[in-house]
């Protein structure tokens, strides 16, 4: 059948296009500030009830054992988060091996690469489509604060401009056991959370 | 009891599916919209940009040796080589010659990227078939070995910035060359435990063979080089049509296959493996005694004029175009982006093959998204 | 060896045919006319002593007064390479015709000139950004971007 017939009859492009810019143009209008990171966890009381505290450390050792990633795999550092899973630092033994293409399913986004303006909207909607509880960390230079690229016209100095970030892993990119480390400290964080307060 | 549907005709209609920047196939954030007729494509338009840095805008705020590392980042998976093309680039310029020792250091890099890389382009294109990570497990593993020699002389596993104006930034320490001749011999086993695994497995041949087609004369016509240029029949590679460095010293074919679809490409990419073998076998033999660097200042001023330099990378002829107005910074830095070029026939390549054929020709391709968007 | 061929020895074969379309003819490149480029072009490829039959890239520099966009081509069978340039003197809307139907790939190098310089080129089938998105404000290569 007549291919561009078909096409101008479902979907003009030029239209898809203009709206597509429009969003991005206002995800960039509204995300030059930060959203802070959610670290209240550092400073909390620990009283607590003594049934609920056994609860709590059932369900946090659960969630933290078996974090699923949502694939979302920009650039270079998606290479060193691939070797983190091969065969030489296993990240099979943290419960981790999967990788969840549907964010419906995940609950961990490691993000993993640069992230460039006309990308921003589209992350944001994985996180969005994510369930609660969630958590983010931030892979190398570039998802801090952009890294080598920082002073381009289309790079986001940060995800933390466009979702709140748990935890930092420098280096460009950073080794497989740097991102280890990141990996235990987030499980560290879950350890310490409850399921009254939100953290 | 069967019901008679001649009459009844079921109208149908192609609906426009979008390949989102997220997706576990394509590798990197890379987009498309397809538009499909119930599972058979009939056209694609790629939409990039999801990864554009803003690299060559870049390289106009730097100087020439400070832009080294952000042409690592350009084809993040074979970073040696994208060093080299550019610091000949300017070389060129400067006029700068470069001692011998360096040369033999260069070119024992650029063959090791070169096995990395096609180590993973074929795991890859092996997990998008459905060997669901055994394949690319097992090649990771030998990717690991050579990493760790890059490792050894650079300090880094992915990005390397090993190349400098004039030679490489170090010598290579004493025990570089007893590993890399330990890994050498017995990498070729590997090799063909690869091709015993793989090269008659059923469901590789009935899923790759004739599937992709693409003729020699619409290769030349689109620009395409590389692995996809000689699985189409074309004999041609730069290091043999025009010698750069000093590879018209060493000996090594050239494979090439006739029919030009996706298993061709895996299978030239498993011999270019074996000949870069080779390469690194008479190069560890030949290597001299000598500086590795020539004098060159640490902020480089040539002289105003352009140049363009292009050389074989393991993607595809990865080339340079740099003006220089005699100042710190380049006037202008254009990269030749070989996976965007390799990409021009994915249209034609697709027209009539089902979705899950339509993975697998974009494997074959074997792109890099930090090429095409730069 | 790849021979670059000077701009002078494909000079002499060009005057006749295209009379006015060669501007400069030096040592590595040739300077064209902005009109002449579809025709020059077509017999650079088509005539069989020269046979360019391979685009090696297109790509655009911005000196302040003008444009200039760059071809480099390739005959794999004669092994001979040639640099074509072309300049555009008109800074609000620079044009040039499209070489899409003779090598097909430019199609996405054209759109990146256009995407980030500005220079439209007549002829292509899809022209429109590229890296970009639709409504993004300049043209991030030229020189007064900031």
């Amino acid at each position: 059948m007549e291919v561009a017939g078909a096409r101008g009859y479902i979907y003009p492009d030029k239209e898809l296009d203009r709206e597509e810019g429009q969003v991005i143009e206002e995800v960039k209008a509204n995300s030059q500030g930060v959203i802070p990171d959610p670290d209240g966890w550092l400073e909390e009381e620990l009283e607590r009830n003594i049934l609920l505290t056994t609860v709590d450390a059932l369900i946090n050792w659960g969630q933290r054992s078996s974090l699923w990633t949502v694939i979302c795999f920009p650039a270079c550092c998606a290479f060193e988060f691939i070797a983190a899973n091969g065969p030489r630092f296993d990240l099979s033994r943290f419960g981790m091996e999967i990788l969840r293409a549907s964010p419906r399913q995940a609950d961990l986004m490691i993000t993993a690469g640069t992230l460039t303006w006309k990308m921003a909207p589209n992350v944001r909607r994985i996180y969005n489509q994510m369930a609660e509880p969630k958590w983010v960390i931030a892979m190398g230079a570039c998802a801090i604060s952009g890294g080598i690229f920082a002073s381009s016209y289309n790079v986001v100095p940060g995800y933390n401009h466009i979702i709140p970030v748990d935890v930092y892993v420098p280096g460009c990119p950073p080794r497989p056991e740097a991102l280890i480390h990141g990996i235990r400290m987030l499980q560290n964080k879950i350890a310490k959370k409850s399921i009254l307060k939100k953290g | 009891m069967t019901i008679e549907t001649k009459e009844m005709m079921l109208r149908t209609e192609p609906f426009v599916l979008n390949f989102g920047p997220v997706h576990p196939s394509t590798h990197g954030v890379y987009r498309m919209r397809a538009t499909l007729d119930g599972e058979v494509v009939l056209d694609i338009e790629p939409v990039f940009g999801y990864l554009h840095r803003g690299i060559e805008k870049l390289a106009e705020q730097r100087t020439f040796t400070g832009f080294i590392p952000l042409t690592d980042r350009l084809d993040y998976v074979s970073s040696m080589s994208n060093n080299l093309a550019y610091v000949m680039a300017v070389e060129k310029l400067a006029g700068i010659k470069v001692p011998e020792r360096a040369e033999y250091i260069r070119v024992i890099m650029a063959e090791l990227q070169r096995i990395a890389n096609h180590l993973i382009a074929n795991g890859s294109f092996l997990n998008d078939c459905g060997a669901y990570f055994t394949p690319f497990l097992y090649m990771f593993r030998e990717r690991e070995k050579i990493i760790d020699l890059f490792e050894m002389v650079s300090g880094q596993r992915l990005t390397y910035n090993y190349m400098r104006v004039g030679g490489v930034s170090q010598d290579i320490p004493d025990e570089f060359l007893p590993a890399l001749a330990k890994f050498v011999k017995q990498m070729p086993g590997k090799v063909d435990e690869y091709d015993r695994l793989l090269k008659q497995n059923e469901i590789l041949l009935a899923r790759a063979k004739g599937v992709g087609i693409i003729s020699k004369e619409q290769a030349v016509n689109c620009g395409i080089s590389g692995p996809i240029l000689r699985a189409s029949g074309v004999k041609w590679d730069w290091r043999r049509a025009d010698p750069y460095s000093i590879y018209d010293r060493f000996e090594f074919d050239i494979p090439t296959a006739s029919d030009g679809d996706c298993y061709d490409r895996f299978r030239v990419r498993m011999e270019e493996m074996r000949q870069s073998l080779r390469i690194v076998e008479q190069a560890m033999k030949q290597i001299p005694a000598g500086p590795v660097r020539a004098e060159v200042p640490h902020i480089v001023r040539p002289p105003a004029g352009e140049a363009y330099v292009h050389i074989e990378a393991p993607k595809g002829e990865l080339g340079f175009y740099l003006v220089s107005d005699d100042s710190i910074a380049a006037y202008r830095c254009h990269v030749r982006p070989t996976s965007l070029i390799n990409l021009t026939a994915l249209r034609e390549m697709v027209r009539g093959w089902k979705i899950a054929d339509l993975i697998i020709i974009f494997g074959s391709i074997d792109i890099c998204l930090g090429e095409v968007d730069r | 060896m790849t021979v670059a061929l000077s701009g002078g020895e494909v000079a002499g074969q060009l005057e006749e045919k295209f009379p006015g379309g060669i501007l400069e003819s030096d040592q590595n490149c040739l300077v064209v006319k902005g009109d002449s480029l579809l025709g020059i072009a077509s017999f650079l490829k088509d005539t069989p002593e020269l046979n360019f039959d391979y685009l090696n890239y297109i790509t655009a520099v911005d000196y302040f007064e003008y444009f200039e966009v760059i071809y480099q081509l390739t005959s794999l069978e004669h092994n001979h390479s040639l640099v074509v340039k072309a300049r555009c003197y008109d800074r609000d809307n620079p044009a040039l015709p499209s070489v899409v139907g003779l090598w097909q790939g430019a199609d996405f190098q054209e759109r990146e000139i256009f995407d980030l310089m500005g220079i439209s080129f007549d002829g292509h089938p899809n022209m429109k950004r590229i890296f970009l998105w639709e409504g993004f404000p300049g043209y991030p290569l030229r020189k007064d971007y900031l």
